[in-house]
């Protein structure tokens, strides 16, 4: 096998050393009723060429990937990505690489996360980011436990808003907890219901999501302000952070923690992951935060450096005590998404943002002519929900025929929603592409 | 000596991101606008974020010299403890970013993910061969989401039999994630401490284990190497309490074709594809870590389930019993193509890699016997823990070795870790380290035993070819900057 | 780190086996960590504090003392209610590795208890746990 070094003279080298006759000496401390008795019943090993053409035929039978026309956003979006970030984060000096707990051999990565945290945090208008969990939801999930811990109490407020995959986390998450969940309803305008909010005292924290699962913008700053007032926390989820290319970052409407799900910046969908999990959040929580933080010093030369810092909240260090059980992370991701900022810039993101809710807009003009309606008053982003003539599942499998992914429909998470679909909108839909779509509900 | 890999090549200083470019550069085409602009509502429009604007060739030279700076598994052996660094295959590369695989929205119906929903359930199926378990989840992103996965099953299967359990036995060479990931999910954990042997005595969980205790957390491998001989009896015992038993599988890379866990009374076991089936750290990230559980578990698993649907596959919610959801969608898929691809390239010569690797482990540990003090001095899996307990006469710390075979082009062992043992250099190998480049890496280990004796200020300094010298932790954390 | 005949145990002082020192004066303990403690700790990078008005029993964990790589909890060497805390700390906390006995000192108890001081250490008798406990 060309992955293993050994020839039989090593092999025999190496025992001669160690002072054992056979490899199998070293595992006579396993019992025998512990061994195999029979090798593992595997497939036999496939030489690279035979690899390429399985894997191409597992691919290929991927048809919804290739060989149709998507407007399916819900969590996971569909925006081009240069090839310098896959070239770039795939140098191997990255790729192969471990955790930086060396920073003399790691600088590479160190001066990356840091610039990965500023860039994140100035993109959600928040004072620190850490250097990333594993996804949108566990974030979340993980936001909520911190305002437990911080503010002692023991309510959860969750918008239905939010999406429903998230929430099923923060449920998974919490249910040891015993804390009890309170579901924020949502209300015509496709915005939480923060009166409910309001009226409900003394929530640990308020969990929204801008856009929303709906793609409308949440009223972020009276939920803040509703929060502030209760002594608890506001967390801001997004699924969507090119959003904030155009609308105010959540930090600038007063939330306590921006989290959310980076796989817009960059990186491809991949069937669900990997991406990158974002955590924001203000400097004075810094030490109730999970996850690595990397931190700039100094060598004994006096020149500029990058170390992982404040460790003591981690577990390896404080074990049980731990903030998170966080320790791999999404680190290559996170670095792939702070290539594709670099290579946006300010400027490109604007720009960027701007196409999608202008594409988006133009869709939804367009549908609205043709006969669907849109149920949420909003201001949306690249996301919206459609009222459609009939039923959603039906129509959806109608258009698939005709090589158009219609989005998703919305009953299996919310049976008033049954006629609804959820569509998304990227730069990557052309004129064309959405005069097709049109034309095909048209008929 | 044969001559010292580690070198001082050209490394550029490079600025931060913003200390470069320029407003109004780009590195990046767009779309041309095709559509009219829409009136947007004022009241929500931001400034846009401050991000600097860079060209491409700038952003190719900014991260191509950041990368620089860094060591990789291609650079050189990298035998950190705990992590199996092996070798991490360019063809898993190519099958990940397949248009079919990485293209591939998760929301997809399952008539038109087929290719996808196949390969995850035959990882399962192969994951569970190899364990001995028998089903599995391929959700967690992780290790240690994989740990608190497991514990949540564990909550789960408790709470379903009516049975309030409060605390969870771990032993005290285990990983930090596990007595966390217990706590995550409200189990006290006790801790178990290792016999002289370095591994649990039977007699030490007979009195640790009563009715109010979930289980046992067990690392085997354990973290200092060693397989831990008594796992069945221990599994009996708590299974005599009517609890489960965990295994961090994170050290599977000994085992594979060896050792049947399901016999050694093992309930549950997480594995790394990380670590044990070859897919890269990536700095930190992203992992998968998926979970086994033997039968009577399996409806506890999380959803969506892969599951058979007349021809082919589909994701079914359709476990009332389960923990529900741990990740926003299946899983680090990516990370699992790539695993995947390992399994398939590998076959039945997985057994031969764990063969391989404690053969490796063995072999560096009777290489350095002596040049490093060995606490434990007995045959061990893959890995081998030392001290500095030889070079602490000199005033040489476990640090400062670490830093200086920095010099001499390895990256250090673990240091520090496990716990149980004072000042511990933790090493492994793995598989893919040839004979001759263990060799040169006992010949540094060899020059640095030495200069500790008659240079030490040379460790104490060290490293001296590295892009900085020691960095200042204190102050760091101190006055913490963790944005520019 | 130090040998112990290197290490500062100053007369007057009470000491408890989790290497908190407590000074009464007028009804007032001062407390804080040995130099023993600091000196194994290292550098300290952070200290996290009770609140003025808290209440202990002897043995309650009352805070943490940080270096860059351990955690470390401190004990009340006395029960009693908090009435100071070193504020100095909390941007200075090399105080405790500079001046263990003066200005890093850590809390200020009202003893609830006269008689719990008797069961702290004086010095030799510390400094003979401490040989014992190495
Ligand atoms: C023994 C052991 N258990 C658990 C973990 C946690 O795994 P992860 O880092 O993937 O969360 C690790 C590694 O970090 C480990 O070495």
């Amino acid at each position: 096998m060309r992955y293993l070094p050994h020839t039989d003279d090593d092999i025999s080298t190496m025992l001669r050393v160690t002072g054992a006759d056979s490899i199998n000496d070293f595992f006579a401390v396993v019992p025998e009723e512990l061994r195999r008795p029979s090798g593992m019943a595997l497939p036999d090993a496939l030489t690279e060429w035979e690899l390429n053409d399985l894997m191409a035929a597992l691919s290929n039978a991927d048809t919804g990937a290739t060989d149709f026309l998507s407007f399916v956003g819900a969590g996971s979006y569909d925006h081009h990505i240069p090839e310098t970030v896959p070239f770039l984060a795939g140098r191997s000096e990255f790729a192969t690489s471990y955790t930086p707990y060396q920073p003399e051999l790691s600088q590479g990565t160190l001066q990356a996360m840091y610039e990965y945290q500023t860039l994140l945090a100035r993109l959600t208008g928040m004072e620190i980011a850490n250097a990333s969990m594993y996804d949108g939801a566990s974030a979340l999930a993980e936001a909520i436990l911190m305002a437990l811990r911080i503010t002692k109490k023991n309510t959860v407020a969750l918008s239905t808003a939010v999406h429903p995959f998230y929430r099923q986390v923060v449920r998974t998450y919490v249910e040891p907890t015993g804390c009890s969940v309170l579901e924020l309803p949502v209300l015509e305008s496709g915005r939480t219901d923060l009166l409910t909010l309001a009226s409900s005292a003394d929530s640990a924290v308020a969990a929204l999501q801008s856009p929303n699962f709906f793609g409308c913008m949440e009223d972020l700053p009276t939920a803040a302000r509703i929060m502030h007032d209760q002594g608890g926390l506001l967390a801001a989820s997004f699924t969507e952070p090119v959003a904030f290319g155009l609308y105010r970052p959540p930090g600038d409407d007063g939330a306590d923690v921006a989290c959310g799900e980076g796989q817009s910046l960059g990186i491809p969908r991949s069937f669900g992951g990997p991406g990158v999990g974002i955590f924001c959040t203000r400097s004075r929580y810094v030490r109730s935060m999970p996850g690595r933080l990397v931190g700039k010093t100094r060598d004994q030369s006096g020149k500029r450096g990058f170390v992982l810092t404040l460790a003591t909240r981690e577990q390896h260090i404080r074990r049980e005590r731990a903030t998170s059980n966080i320790c791999t992370n999404s680190s290559l991701c996170a670095l792939s998404s702070a290539v594709y900022l670099a290579s946006l810039g300010g400027s490109g993101l604007r720009r960027l943002a701007r196409l999608n809710y202008d594409k988006t807009e133009y869709l939804k003009r367009n549908l609205s002519e043709a006969g669907w309606t849109m149920p949420f008053t909003s201001p949306t982003f690249n996301e919206f929900v459609a009222r459609i003539p009939g039923d959603a599942e039906e129509a959806h499998r109608g258009l698939r025929e005709k090589g158009i992914l219609a989005g998703v429909p919305l009953g299996r998470w919310y049976p008033d929603l049954r006629d609804c679909l959820l569509l998304c909108v990227t730069e990557t839909a052309t004129r064309e592409d959405m005069d097709r779509l049109v034309s095909e509900v048209r008929s | 000596m044969s001559e010292r890999v580690g070198t001082q090549g050209l490394l550029f200083n490079e600025p931060l991101l913003w200390e470069r470019g320029s407003r109004g550069r780009s590195g990046m085409s767009l779309p041309r606008a095709d559509v009219e602009p829409a009136p947007v509502d004022e009241d929500l429009v931001g400034n846009g974020p401050d991000i600097p604007d860079l060209s491409e060739p700038e952003v190719v030279r900014h991260y191509t010299r950041l990368s620089q700076w860094n060591f990789g598994i291609d650079s050189n052996m990298y035998p950190l403890g705990s992590c199996t660094m092996k070798y991490n295959p360019k063809t898993n590369e190519k099958q990940a970013a397949r248009p079919g695989f990485a293209g591939a929205h998760p929301l997809l119906p399952s008539e038109l993910s087929q290719g996808a929903l196949q390969l995850m359930a035959e990882l399962e199926q192969y994951l569970a061969e190899i364990t001995g378990l028998d089903a599995a989840t391929l959700q967690p992103a992780a290790g240690a989401q994989g740990e608190l996965t497991g514990m949540l099953i564990m909550h789960a299967w408790f709470k379903h039999h009516d049975d309030r359990r409060s605390k969870i036995i771990v032993p005290d060479t285990a990983h930090g994630t596990n007595p966390a990931s217990a706590a995550l999910c409200g189990y006290r954990a006790v801790p178990a401490a290792s016999g002289p042997d370095g591994i649990l005595e039977t007699a030490v969980i007979d009195r640790l284990m009563d009715d109010e205790t979930a289980g046992i957390m067990i690392t085997n491998p354990n973290t200092l190497g060693f397989f831990e001989e008594n796992i069945k009896a221990i599994a009996q015992i708590v299974h005599r309490h009517d609890g489960l038993v965990y295994c961090d599988g994170a050290n599977m890379n000994a085992l594979m074709g060896i050792v049947d866990l399901a016999a050694a009374g093992v309930d549950i076991l997480h594995l790394n594809l990380h670590k044990t089936f070859s897919t890269p750290h990536g700095g930190g990230g992203p992992g998968s870590g998926p979970v086994l559980v033997r039968k009577k578990l399996e409806p506890f698993l999380p959803v969506p389930r892969v599951v058979p649907d007349g021809k082919g596959w589909r994701l079914s919610d359709d476990f009332p019993l389960s923990i529900g959801k741990i990740h926003a969608f299946q899983g680090n898929f990516g990370v699992m193509v790539k695993a995947y691809s390992y399994i398939r390239s590998m076959g039945a010569d997985l057994k031969r890699a764990s063969q391989l690797a404690v053969l490796n482990a063995n072999y560096l540990k009777e290489r350095l016997k002596g040049v490093l003090h060995l606490p434990y001095d007995r045959p061990c899996m893959h890995e081998c823990v030392f001290t500095d307990a030889l070079q602490q006469p000199y005033g040489i710390t476990t640090l400062d070795m670490a830093k200086r075979l920095m010099d001499y082009g390895f990256h250090p062992p673990t240091v520090y870790f496990p716990l149980v043992v004072k000042d511990a250099l933790m090493m492994e190998p793995t598989e893919t380290e040839s004979r001759d480049d263990i060799d040169r890496f006992v010949e540094a280990l060899e020059a640095v035993a030495k200069e500790a004796v008659e240079s030490p200020e040379l460790l104490r300094e060290a490293p001296h070819v590295c892009k900085t010298e020691r960095l200042d932790e204190t102050e760091a954390a101190r006055n913490p900057r963790l944005t520019g | 780190m130090k040998e112990i005949s290197e290490l500062l145990f100053p007369e007057n002082t009470l000491y408890a086996e989790d290497h908190e020192w407590a000074k009464i004066e007028d009804g007032v303990a001062t407390v804080g960590i040995n130099d023993y403690a600091q000196d194994q700790l290292g550098d300290i990078v952070y200290v996290e504090l009770p609140q003025v008005g808290d209440s202990f029993e002897r043995g309650d964990e009352f805070g943490t003392v940080e270096s860059v790589k351990a955690v470390s909890e401190l004990y009340m060497p006395l029960s009693g209610e908090i009435i100071a805390v070193n504020e100095n700390l909390e941007d200075s906390p090399e105080l405790i590795n500079q001046s263990p006995y003066e200005e890093g000192w850590i809390i200020k108890i009202r003893p609830d208890d006269d008689n719990e001081a008797e069961e702290l250490m004086e010095k030799e008798a510390y400094l003979s746990f401490l040989k014992g406990d190495d």
